[in-house]
């Protein structure tokens, strides 16, 4: 059923310190709300159970792509369109672009913040994957102060975040020197367009000849959270991807995927099918460097 | 509680007095009485209610009144100009993209941002464009074909 709006309250603090001001002074009473793309939704069928809301959509200073040598820093307010149109990310960070562009349609990704992508917190949103398998850190903000931390500690479970009530996701910071990394996204949903991830995974891995110097994994709807796949990167390190040796390394990852994939049975999947799923996923960027 | 909301519709000051977060969808129809949006999903996946909200696609089911306060909003009431019907509308009628007529106000304006971004779009872009919004009753061809006349007809 429809929600009656005239219970909800929003309003539009002038400054990010005038919505941080107003989070600290009664934490956990106010929801912020960007892009509309999922809170709106939630309203729309009568389920958004948060009646006190501040819109931190039009605050410039969480709107921002930044680039320095060693990174690439962006705001949590900034829009996947804003992403799709920054030559910057285009060309140092194409696993990002990809992710942005199939996150819904142009319509949300006009209005869908990658900060909202973040915090939403959904075990199956698009961009984590990339921003996990770049190793992004995560820089917090509320009226005490910032703290930083890698993107990959953020997620504590399903829907579960390191943010206080206080607290804003401010910006998200991303190495940049990945020109010698293969790269590797593929998401497999019900459909081409804005569909929601069965399984995705996002793969960067430097190679030495034929051995793995470096390999990083971000998977979505592998487990109750965004995750890197930690144990799988650990199996992979120093292994060799030669003709002689190429089918030992892809049963080796294939078995130390299974040991961290912890997938569900919901409505757009089954475990059993997503388990599978990410493991040929795997298999096909090894087979693939 | 209600607040004082004021933005520019198709080019007209307006002004409502409405509760924050009341739907932009639910204001233009039902304070404006600007009922040629439409409401198909009403949770942003059909673009029935796409409108442009200073010039960019937005599915207005989906946008709080508040965030448009201050803004420039077309509709497809504002898409043609003095009876005239729009080169995008024109084409649609042409083509047949247009049947039962709940998607065609949405897909018209898609059609709009993607022609500003894209003036001669191939069909990749059409149907990336077009993506969030659903028809169902010609099967997407007729539509892409209105696209691809409208097009050729304003960039030739």
């Amino acid at each position: 059923m429809r929600s009656d709006v005239s219970l909800y309250d929003l309003s539009a603090p002038p400054s990010l310190d005038a919505a941080l001001a107003i989070l600290a002074k009664e934490p956990g009473k106010y929801t912020p709300i960007a892009g509309g793309t999922e809170l709106m939704v939630a309203l729309g069928v009568g389920r958004l159970v948060q009646h006190s809301l501040i819109s931190i959509q039009h605050l410039r200073e969480l709107r921002f792509i930044r680039v320095d040598d060693k990174a690439i820093h962006i705001g949590a307010g900034t829009t996947f369109t804003d992403i799709r149109r920054s030559q910057a990310i285009a060309e140092d960070l194409p696993l990002l672009i990809q992710s942005a562009s199939w996150t819904g349609s142009i319509a949300n990704q006009n209005r869908g913040t990658l900060g909202g992508n973040i915090c939403n917190a959904s075990p199956a949103a698009d961009t984590p994957p990339a921003l996990l398998a770049y190793g992004a850190t995560v820089r917090l903000i509320s009226a005490s102060g910032t703290r930083t931390m890698p993107y990959s500690d953020f997620h504590l479970g399903y829907k579960k975040t390191v943010l206080r009530p206080d607290e804003l996701l401010h910006s998200i910071s991303v190495p940049r020197d990945f020109s010698d990394y293969r790269q590797y996204i593929r998401k497999v949903g019900t459909r081409n367009a804005q569909s929601i991830s069965k399984i995705a995974l996002a793969a960067i891995a430097k190679l030495e000849g034929d051995t793995i110097a470096d390999i990083r994994l971000g998977a979505a709807s592998l487990t109750d959270r965004p995750v890197r796949c930690s144990a799988t990167e650990a199996a992979l390190q120093r292994q060799r991807i030669d003709g002689a040796n190429l089918d030992a390394t892809v049963r080796a990852a294939r078995a130390a995927l299974a040991t961290e994939a912890k997938p569900i049975d919901d409505i757009r999947s089954t475990a059993k099918y997503r388990a599978a799923v990410a493991a040929n996923l795997l298999e096909e960027f090894l087979r693939s460097l | 509680m209600n607040t004082p909301i004021q933005f520019t519709v198709n080019g007209n000051r307006q002004s409502v007095d409405v509760p924050p977060m009341k739907r932009l969808l639910d204001v233009l129809r039902e304070d404006l009485h600007l009922t040629g949006t439409k409401e198909g999903c009403g949770e942003g996946e059909c673009g029935a209610c796409a409108v442009l909200l200073n010039g960019e696609l937005v599915n207005s089911c989906l946008v709080p009144a508040l965030q448009a306060h201050g803004s420039r909003l077309c509709t497809i009431e504002g898409v043609s100009t003095e009876g005239q019907l729009h080169p995008i509308q024109q084409c649609f009628l042409e083509r047949g993209g247009a049947q039962c007529g709940i998607c065609t106000p949405g897909m018209i304006l898609a059609t709009h941002h993607l022609l500003d971004k894209y003036p001669n779009p191939t069909l990749e872009q059409i149907q990336e464009g077009l993506a969030g919004n659903l028809c169902r009753c010609t099967g997407y061809m007729r539509i892409f074909e209105s696209v691809q006349q409208a097009a050729n007809t304003i960039s030739p």
